[in-house]
């Protein structure tokens, strides 16, 4: 099956069993969501889908593979050649991502002749930066990180991850430390790029909106495993589990949310706390 | 695929209270493990304060009594460390003077630390033009190489023990100031300071209470350290002649007494007060690293 | 009724270099006892900056603060004291509020003991019941709890000499998922119980549509919008209230999507200084947006900074 697919993985940190038996299927040209707490195992488990475990990590059990190939096995979970192969991630913190004392387009150049480009390394580069919405490319290209806004510097990120035409981009919280408007373009920009490149995305993110706004199936993760797992519709109108339905139960708050039933105004707050009914 | 259903709980982990850690004794001995510097230094100091609290409570021989017929004797069965050129127990001498030379150190370290937080405090909290005032003062003591201006000090004061101990603690200040300045500006912006000030905290309350415990940690370890360079200070003022003068069998003075001898074959005069000069920067050193190595792992 | 606190031309400038930064532009405001307003805006909005202008934990550049009608716009931190038992802030990051080597118990009752209140204990132990916490806790540091449990101390210690008023700033931002609900949960539950008012500083729109009956949109230091909260966030006024609003993941089709409002990209060039802030990045900008906007009222109690709001007859 192309595309990526996580089998039975289990990791280990020291004694601790960190992620249990998760199975993932990322398809080209799909988007799948993964959705958890923040120590549920979300950014292990992509980590590791890229040989980038922490040292202190190891996969004990199961396989990823990536375009049918197998990636990662026990034993082999940390090796540089998963990178750049086909598979891409990026991250929460794009100013972090970045190395901060180099100009933005040296640092997709890198990436670019790490690949084997080396023919007209800048025209690409540019291009690359007009292709994630960046106006005036080959002025932004000759900036520092730190003179970039947090929604630009994810753009730049996300140039990088592109940059090596992969099979599957994971974008882990990609839009968590960032502002609400640039968040929707960001998500705007990676469906753009899915659909014009066919790429796969496994979208992972601790806020079910986003998740359920942009993906066409959810993998719901709780202290390490797969507990639920469906269509964002099945997902979001009949969740399983407890803690999806918490999730889910969240999502009622928003103005407007298609598919769930009304609420009614007795959830807007009175003004007189006496007449406010209860907590 | 596993739906895990079983064992989630609606409630709150988020209110789960934390069992209790292990008991003290256990805690000291994981301490020693991780932190190699504190049992170096811990016995090291132990046995320097030990053998000095000795020396002076009951040396083996009176440090300063003469005996001119056992002069210049080598290091043997009666006197471990041999007897300088007046008869005198270089033991008893050692361990005499390296109490004197402890409590020095300690009592400069402790003042300097005192003065020296306390303006750093006041300075960097208030800022403004004490702040300028304080920092240019600090600056022009601070353009003096910390010795020679003991040195210059303790010349102008006069040689007695407490003049000695004044000037080697006036180079030392700026330093502890400007560490605690640094560290009281940091503190000074964070939340917390904040916060207290929004409950109603006077000024002088948010400074003693909530900057000052926060801010003092770098200033410990570098207190702990001065504590060993004093005693190098103060015994090199000593051997200069400047500050403590003999008859004080103060370990600066034994080196001083004993160096004309050392050509001649008569090492141990020098040599043994030498030794516990080191001895004792040594185990203020190994402190002060492992202060360093718990303020350190407190930020983190 | 007279307001709580009110807020009036209300400035703070930074200087940073050379520049000038003007973190709060002109603001007015007035909070009536008992209401919950919320203030949403960007990064970079000013929100936090007026919280602390508001509770006084910085000294306005110009303009006025009032509480209760006196004015402590210019009052020292001592002139203060009867404003700090009632207004409180509630910071966004508990561990960073909270002094990292005080006890719980000892956080909370330093309040009491700085006022000189008598019986100190029994109120530390009515405002840990109230606000859900554990006896157990007490004598933990911040950093041995979570983080719902630290931002309960912080509001703890806040509510514990019976304040008038909560400025709140993003509240909920440093805890994680599954207590965040709890915790907005206490914080309605207090305001009903106690009376109290609230100031509630969010960049998260969900958040404030479920805790705020009144809402005000700030951008660049600038009021952008104001009114109920319904209104606000169902028919807004100001075209980047609407971009807000429009950003909010749905989980509606994804055509729906294709029409929605956005923003020009920002350029990395200089922010303008005069007209209206927004205008650069305006997809509905007008020749005229260069000049100050003028306060629409698009019904009353309900108005927005933009050229492009319309006066209406109600709610639609």
């Amino acid at each position: 099956m192309p595309g990526l697919e996580i089998d039975g993985l289990c990791i280990s940190i020291g004694d601790h069993d960190v992620v249990h038996a998760v199975d993932l299927q990322v398809k080209p040209g799909t988007c799948v969501g993964l959705v958890g707490a923040s120590g549920s195992g979300k950014s292990l488990t992509a980590l590791a889908s890229l040989g980038l475990l922490p040292r202190a990590a190891r996969v004990t059990a199961g396989r990823i593979l990536l375009g049918g190939d197998e990636t990662v096995t026990p034993g082999r979970d940390r090796t540089a050649a998963v990178r750049g192969s086909g598979i891409a991630m990026i991250f929460q913190s794009p100013r972090a991502a970045l190395n901060p004392v180099l100009r933005v387009g040296h640092q997709v150049a890198r990436v670019l002749r790490r690949k084997g480009q080396h023919d007209d390394l800048k025209q690409r580069c540019i291009e690359l930066l007009g292709a994630v919405g960046l106006l005036e490319p080959d002025k932004v290209a000759r900036l520092y990180p730190h003179e970039l806004s947090g929604g630009m510097c994810q753009r730049i990120m996300i140039a990088m991850g592109i940059a090596v035409e992969p099979q599957i981009l994971i974008a882990d919280e990609p839009t968590t430390a960032l502002d609400v408007t640039v968040q929707a373009d960001i998500l705007d920009l990676l469906e753009d790029l899915r659909s014009r490149t066919g790429m796969g995305m496994l979208l992972i993110s601790h806020d079910m909106s986003v998740v359920a706004e942009r993906c066409e199936s959810i993998s719901v993760m709780w202290q390490g495993a797969i507990v639920e797992v469906g269509t964002s519709a099945t997902v979001i109108n009949s969740p399983r589990h407890p803690f999806t339905a918490e999730l889910v139960r969240d999502l009622a708050h928003l103005p407007e949310t298609g598919g769930l039933p009304a609420q009614s105004s007795s959830t807007r707050p009175a003004d007189d706390p006496a007449r406010e009914a209860g907590g | 695929m596993a739906l895990a259903g079983a064992g989630f709980d609606a409630g709150r982990p988020d209110d789960a209270v934390p069992a209790d850690g292990p008991g003290r004794s256990a805690r000291l001995r994981g301490e020693l493990r991780r932190h190699p510097s504190l049992l170096v230094g811990g016995v090291l100091a132990a046995a320097t304060v030990i053998v000095a609290i000795a020396g002076h409570v009951a040396p083996p021989d009176n440090p300063l009594a003469i005996n001119p017929g056992h002069a210049l004797a080598p290091p043997g069965p009666g006197h471990w460390f041999g007897t300088d050129q007046f008869g005198r127990d270089v033991f008893s001498r050692v361990l005499y003077g390296l109490g004197i030379d402890v409590v020095i150190g300690l009592t400069v370290a402790a003042l300097a630390f005192a003065v020296g937080s306390a303006a750093g405090l006041v300075s960097g909290y208030l800022g403004g033009w004490i702040d300028d005032i304080v920092m240019r003062v600090v600056d022009i003591v601070m353009s003096f190489p910390p010795f020679l201006l003991a040195l210059a000090i303790a010349v102008v004061l006069g040689n007695t023990v407490r003049n000695v101990i004044i000037a080697v603690t006036i180079a030392y200040v700026p330093y502890i100031l400007r560490l605690t300045r640094g560290s009281v500006l940091t503190a000074r912006g964070a939340d917390y300071v904040l916060g207290a000030r929004a409950v109603g905290a006077s000024r002088s309350r948010v400074m003693t209470l909530h900057v000052l415990p926060n801010a003092v940690g770098p200033s410990v370890v570098q207190a702990t350290l001065m504590a060993g360079w004093a005693i190098l200070d103060v015994s090199g003022l000593s051997f200069l002649g400047v500050g403590i003068q003999p008859p004080s069998p103060e370990l600066g003075v034994q080196v001083a007494q004993g160096a004309p001898y050392i050509t001649s074959g008569q090492w141990w005069i020098s040599v043994f007060p030498g030794l516990a000069i080191i001895l004792a920067v040594l185990a203020f050193n190994f402190l002060g690293d492992y202060a360093d190595d718990r303020l350190r792992g407190q930020g983190s | 009724m007279r307001p709580l606190i009110e807020v009036r031309g209300l400035r703070k400038d930074y200087r940073r270099g050379g520049d000038v930064l003007h973190a709060v532009d002109g603001i007015d405001l007035a909070l009536m006892p008992g209401e919950s307003v919320g203030i949403i805006g960007e990064s970079g909005a000013g929100k936090s900056t007026l919280a602390r202008c508001i509770t006084r934990l910085e000294r306005p550049t110009s303009g006025s603060v009032f509480f209760q009608g006196t004015d402590v716009t210019g009052l020292s931190d001592r002139a203060l004291r009867r404003f700090r038992r009632e207004v409180q802030p509630v910071f966004q990051d508990p561990l960073a509020a909270l002094n990292p080597r005080w006890t719980v118990r000892r956080l909370i009752t330093e309040p009491l003991k700085i006022h000189g209140e008598r019986g100190a204990e029994r109120r530390v132990d009515e405002v840990l019941r109230d606000v859900g916490l554990a006896e157990e806790l007490m004598a933990r540091r911040p950093r041995d709890l979570s983080g719902g449990q630290r931002q309960r101390v912080a509001i703890a210690r806040a509510i514990v000499l019976r304040p008038s008023v909560l400025v709140l700033d993003e509240p909920t931002a440093s805890v994680d998922m599954s207590a965040r609900r709890a915790l907005l949960t206490l914080l309605k539950r207090l305001r009903s119980a106690h009376g109290l008012t609230y100031l509630y500083i969010s960049h998260d729109i969900r958040t404030i549509e479920e805790t705020c009956s009144r809402t005000i949109v700030m951008y660049r230091g600038r009021l952008a919008e104001e009114g109920p909260t319904t209104e606000v966030l169902d028919s807004p006024g100001h075209v980047y209230t609407q971009i807000l609003m429009s950003s909010i993941p749905r989980i509606d089709n994804a055509t729906a999507r294709q029409g929605r409002l956005r923003a020009r990209p920002a350029s990395g060039q200089q922010l303008p200084d005069t007209g209206c802030l927004f205008a650069h990045r305006c997809p509905r900008a007008l020749p005229e947006c260069a000049a100050d906007p003028p306060v629409v009222q698009v019904t009353p109690g309900h108005r927005a900074a933009c050229v492009l709001a319309e006066r209406t007859s109600g709610p639609q």
